[in-house]
């Protein structure tokens, strides 16, 4: 695959290539003291732009939502109305629930122009296999849950992400879109009646599209901390694309 | 066997920096944390919102409406006054007054338009804050009201003004939608005084900011001086639902 405007040459077999997906990679040679590092090329642009883009979008669309949450803090009736949670107002975006709305409504667009994006790339890219958990990945869950849980050995990694983070994007994906949908059945219940009427009702979307939100705050959360834990390097790739010292065999 | 490129580590430096300011578009979106500008993005944001809207609104689409039995009992049925939540109409002097682009404008009583036919009604009432209640209406489609006034089909809006100083518009979408309604019924009896005796909107393809109560005025307009009490504090201008 023919990427950007570098010309670095790879090499790898037919299964690598499938197995790894990194496209490019390098050897860096510090000239002074003669040390070689590896780095291989592990976020194409639009990947990155969209990652970063979503991460602000995210977090507007949460902090919105939870003040207009605030509005009506209840799936119950309004009469008598039970409150579930009174959300601090300082931990919200908007100040009101007219700000909020204009919030939500305006960074709804570019929380779906961003996923639209980065979805429609990885699958055109053919580089959704570098992300995708799918029955192959089955077989490492296992040996990864004991590395990461039970302090089990580090299973070799063949590949950009290890079966686990193969599941935990492919789930923040999933949940994405499901935050879309749930979102249209409770903005508009009458154009799109048939999604509320496929999440039980328009009571019920209103849970999912709050349950989803608390299950992508999961999913934030597992994920800086694995950026914590996975160091600067690791940080970086995702600002740069290149990712030094991969620990994976990158192309051969 | 590693067959791959070797680079020295400045010209890495020299790939990664440039790389990284590929990502600078990304910064616009700290134009949203400028105060000057925070203001005109959302608003233009929710703007497109509203134009999005009416592009997904159909107008042969009828709201979903509900048996009597998952009618919300109508002492649940909550009253949301803006301002008082009985604005003291006298029921007996009543009139609505009719302006605007419209052939026959003037005073319309509560008999007149109660010659129309009758419509009733089991549909949602969609709160901005979250909550909704199914309720019954009855009253006459707005649709026919305006064919009584001769309303002006290429106007673009209907707006309302009421007896405790709100008002509200309508786009002539909407206001022609056949379960538009000029309400004057709930659950088989006259509005009561709270629901907004003697004549409401029961809009069930709009949000519940519309569903405007104590009418007392309508015109029919193209452009609007103003659109609505929420809407003009920043609320959605069309919320359709």
């Amino acid at each position: 695959m023919q990427m950007g405007g570098h010309d670095f040459s790879r090499a790898g077999t037919q299964r690598d290539r499938q197995a790894t997906m990194a496209s490019r990679a390098l050897e860096i040679e510090d000239l002074k003291t003669g040390e070689v590092a590896e780095a291989v090329y592990e976020h194409p642009l639009i990947v990155r732009v969209c990652h970063w883009i979503n991460a602000v979008a995210l977090f507007v669309m949460v902090g919105s939502g939870l003040q207009i949450f605030r509005a009506f803090p209840s799936f119950g009736a309004k009469i008598p109305q039970k409150d579930l949670l009174n959300w601090p107002k300082s931990l919200a975006i908007g100040g009101w629930l007219g700000g909020a709305l204009q919030w939500h409504l305006t960074f709804m667009w570019i929380y779906i122009g961003s996923g639209l994006l980065y979805v429609g790339y990885q699958l055109f890219s053919g580089n959704y296999r570098q992300v995708l958990f799918t029955k192959r990945d089955l077989p490492g869950v296992w040996p990864m849950a004991q590395h990461y849980f039970f302090f089990g050995p580090k299973p070799p990694l063949k590949e950009a992400y290890n079966p686990l983070q193969k599941h935990a994007y492919t789930s923040a994906i999933a949940l994405g879109i499901l935050s879309v949908l749930t979102g249209f059945a409770i903005w508009k219940p009458v154009q799109f009646s048939w999604l509320a009427w496929l999440m039980g009702g328009f009571h019920l979307a209103r849970l999912w599209h709050f349950l989803i939100m608390w299950a992508m705050l999961a999913f934030v959360f597992g994920h800086l901390v694995m950026v914590i834990l996975h160091g600067w390097n690791n940080f970086v790739s995702m600002l740069t694309g290149w990712k030094k010292d991969p620990q994976y065999p990158s192309s051969g | 066997m590693k067959a791959y490129r070797r680079i020295d580590r400045r010209k890495f430096q020299t790939v990664t920096r440039r790389e990284l300011l590929k990502l600078t578009p990304v910064l616009a979106l700290g134009a949203f944390a400028i105060p000057k500008l925070q203001e005109p993005l959302l608003k233009a944001g929710l703007g497109f919102s509203d134009w999005a809207s009416s592009k997904f609104f159909r107008t042969g689409l009828l709201a979903p409406t509900f048996a009597d039995s998952d009618l919300t009992p109508a002492d649940k049925f909550p009253i949301n006054g803006y301002d008082v939540e009985d604005p003291e109409v006298d029921l007996d002097k009543w009139t609505l007054t009719v302006s605007g682009a419209v052939q026959h404008p003037g005073e319309y009583s509560l008999a007149q338009i109660k010659t129309l036919p009758e419509v009733s009604q089991n549909t949602r009432h969609v709160c901005v804050e979250g909550w909704d209640v199914i309720g019954h209406f009855s009253g006459v489609r707005l649709s026919d009201f305006l064919q009584m006034i001769g309303a002006d089909p290429a106007a673009r809006f209907v707006s309302v003004e009421c007896a405790d100083d709100y008002y509200e518009s309508l786009d002539m979408a909407t206001a022609t939608h056949p379960q538009s309604l000029l309400c004057y019924g709930m659950y088989g009896q006259p509005l009561t005084r709270k629901h907004g005796a003697p004549l409401r909107l029961n809009i069930p393809t709009k949000i519940g900011y519309k569903q405007a109560k104590y009418l007392t005025d309508l015109k029919v307009e193209t452009v609007l001086s103003k659109f609505g009490y929420w809407e003009d504090q920043g609320y959605s201008e069309f919320y359709g639902l």
